[in-house]
């Protein structure tokens, strides 16, 4: 006798339920109670007693069963006799029983509804409204010298933002100089124009790869830390004691980190648009220009009007990445896996918005003839 | 208005306050006066609520219904500048600490003095020494939140919360996670705090030797009912109590004793039983 085992006796509609053989966690077999409740439920019984055999060695794996079938009996009415049980097993079981089962009392939404699907959709957005209002109220307060920020903060957020991705900017940018110059030479050779390369590159760094390559590399790396950083914060209640000493969580710590982005985006830019040329002049050198005619040609190509239209786009990329990781982490739940959703989130809306702006900017631009 | 006048006024009113989150109900139909000057104590079973009351008491979170009014003006109610002025008089300590994990022990302490006062670095370098020296963590200045233990956590968020001595103090389970002596050492220390300054305190606890010895005030939160059963001084609510959860709650000590008492003969019991 190596597994569990139990034997129902009944006379008339009252039954003995005997359990011997080992039950415990470690002894071989299965015997779930829903094999006992089948058979239980052959007969119509009204009371049920329940033994272990003397012999019967038994740990939690046979307090379980003793759980499920006295639950069992209640659910059907009938009347559960343990007292022929161990005392120990008695007593487990009167623990067990002695808070009874919470009714679930947030049933599951069954199936999509539309109706609540719009109005939290509605109050996503008043969210997000809320949240650019009091980004301006602070960006505001900011301006007339009145914001609660600190100004440590501030260069840390802004070192953190600027010289550590330097590293990351420095190989990306000359390598997409390199894959302009090459898109280029492919077609500008035909023609036999291949000075021409340095114009295209020059014109397409600065208006537009260089500031949205930075901003791609920023989303990842800043934006998502923010995300990250805040959402913590809210896990630790932190943002909450915030609240509580008087101060606005957004002056305090949503300002620094997007002032540091606005801040520090433009300069980044114009370093990737430098790298990117020289990337660019490294192709050139294998089809025979020499970087000083590579430059002259570059520098012919660029107006202010150009570096300005891309420094603009560094501003706004800025504040639209920070926007988007600070808004995640405001309102990130209160567990980990939440601070998980918050940086995809930031991440994820950040490229979304990036790719928006850039193409409105771009109509824009060509609007007005520039 | 006399001192005397101000004395034995209500400080904190809740009337009819409904607590939810979302669909969820937590409590509702919570009526009490919290005293200035008194130390009143919320207690419950685990999941009752407490948390949820004090994050309404200090305007965290929006009543459901109802309403809390601070020496008469209505915290929902008031303006913008009012709720701003109204939070930087009240000092709140939480249950998982809520020290900014980016800042040493020092800063923390030193945020709502600089955010707050005028005055100058070395005065406050001297009074964040003196507030950590209360709490028992003298000489921690340097340490980020993320170096020490849990209660220490809890002293230091202790000690930032009576950084601009505040007259109302909420005390979010301040003794969880202490050893007994530095649980009675917070004990004298929120009761030091009470006389010295005058504040009115709030203390979430389930510590049945902290009620008694410092509560002169309480509310009882029941998760089955989901609303208040009863409330006034410890003592009385421990004898004449009409709701015998309440005298269970106040009484455990005693019953536990024989409960256990109760459990190790069955235990004997099993040993036996092959
Ligand atoms: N953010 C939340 N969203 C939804 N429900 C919550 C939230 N926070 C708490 N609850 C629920 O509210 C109830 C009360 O929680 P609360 O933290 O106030 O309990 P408590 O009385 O402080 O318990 P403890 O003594 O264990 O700290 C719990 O049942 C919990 O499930
Ligand atoms: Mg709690």
């Amino acid at each position: 006798m190596s597994e569990p085992q139990f034997e129902l006796k009944v006379e008339g509609n009252s039954g003995e339920l005997l359990f011997n053989g080992p039950w415990q966690l470690a002894s071989k077999g299965t015997a779930p109670f829903s094999v006992i409740a089948k058979q239980l439920a052959r007969h119509d019984l009204q009371q049920l007693r329940v033994t272990i055999a003397d012999d019967c060695q038994w740990d939690s794996r046979l307090s379980a069963v003793l759980l499920s079938c006295h639950n069992y009996c209640t659910e059907q009415n009938i009347a559960f006799d343990g007292s022929k049980l161990p005392q120990g097993a008695q007593s487990l079981l009167k623990l067990a029983t002695a808070v009874p089962t919470r009714q679930q009392s947030k049933p599951q939404q069954p199936g999509f509804n539309p109706w609540r699907a719009l109005t939290s959709g509605m109050q996503k957005m008043l969210g997000f409204l809320g949240f650019l209002g009091e980004c301006a109220e602070a960006t505001g307060k900011l301006l007339v010298g009145r914001a609660n920020m600190r100004f440590t903060d501030l260069g840390q957020f802004l070192f953190l933002a600027g010289p550590q991705a330097l590293g990351i900017i420095t190989l990306l940018s000359i390598l997409v100089g390199m894959i302009l110059a090459y898109l280029g030479a492919v077609q500008l050779r035909l023609l036999g124009a291949e000075v021409y390369v340095a114009d295209l590159v020059a014109i397409g760094m600065v208006r537009e790869m260089g500031a949205l390559m930075t901003a791609i590399i920023m989303a990842g790396r800043t934006g998502a830390a923010y995300a990250a950083q805040l959402g913590t914060m809210q896990v630790n209640d932190e943002i909450d004691a915030v609240r509580t000493l008087g101060i606005s969580p957004m002056e305090f710590l949503v300002l620094p980190r997007m002032v540091a982005l606005i801040l520090i985006m433009p300069l980044l830019v114009i370093y990737a648009n430098i790298l990117g040329i020289i990337g660019g002049a490294i192709v050139g050198l294998g089809m025979d220009i020499s970087f000083l005619q590579y430059v002259e040609q570059s520098r012919q190509a660029l107006d202010m009007t150009q570096v300005l239209s891309g420094l603009v786009k560094a501003v706004v990329f800025a504040a639209l990445i920070a926007i988007a990781g600070c808004r995640a982490g405001m309102s990130c739940g209160r567990d980990s896996a939440a601070v998980g959703q918050a940086t995809t989130k930031a991440v994820v809306t950040a490229i979304v918005y990036l790719v928006i702006s850039d193409a409105l900017l771009n109509i824009l631009y060509s609007e007005m003839g520039i | 208005m006399s001192a005397a006048d101000t004395k034995h006024k209500a400080h904190i009113e809740v009337t009819g306050l409904t607590m939810a989150y979302g669909d969820t109900l937590i409590q509702r139909d919570l009526t009490f006066t919290v005293n200035r000057g008194d130390i009143f104590i919320v207690m419950g079973g685990s999941g009752c609520g407490k948390s949820t009351l004090l994050k309404h008491l200090i305007g965290l979170l929006q009543p459901a219904a109802g309403e809390i009014c601070y020496n008469g003006v209505s915290y929902f109610d008031a303006s913008a500048r009012q709720q701003d002025d109204m939070r930087r008089s009240w000092g709140t300590t939480f249950q998982t600490g809520g020290l900014f994990s980016a800042m040493t022990l020092a800063e923390n302490v030193a945020l709502p003095l600089q955010q707050n006062t005028q005055l100058s670095k070395a005065e406050i370098a001297d009074l964040v020494h003196y507030k950590l020296a209360l709490v028992g963590l003298a000489g921690f200045q340097n340490y980020y939140p993320s170096q020490i233990s849990g209660g220490m956590q809890k002293r230091a968020g202790l000690a930032r919360a009576i950084a601009l001595d505040p007259e109302v103090l909420f005390f979010d389970e301040p003794s969880a996670g202490l050893d007994p002596l530095s649980s009675k050492l917070l004990d004298e220390l929120i009761v030091q705090i009470q006389q010295t300054t005058g504040a009115t305190i709030v203390v979430v606890t389930h510590e049945l030797a902290s009620i008694f010895a410092i509560g002169n005030n309480s509310v009882f939160l029941d998760p089955e009912s989901k609303t208040m059963l009863d409330c006034g001084h410890p003592q009385r609510l421990k004898t004449d109590s009409p709701h015998h959860q309440v005298r269970n709650f106040l009484a455990r000590g005693k019953l536990s004793r024989g409960q256990l008492a109760h459990d190790q003969t069955d235990n004997s019991h099993r040993e036996k039983t092959p």
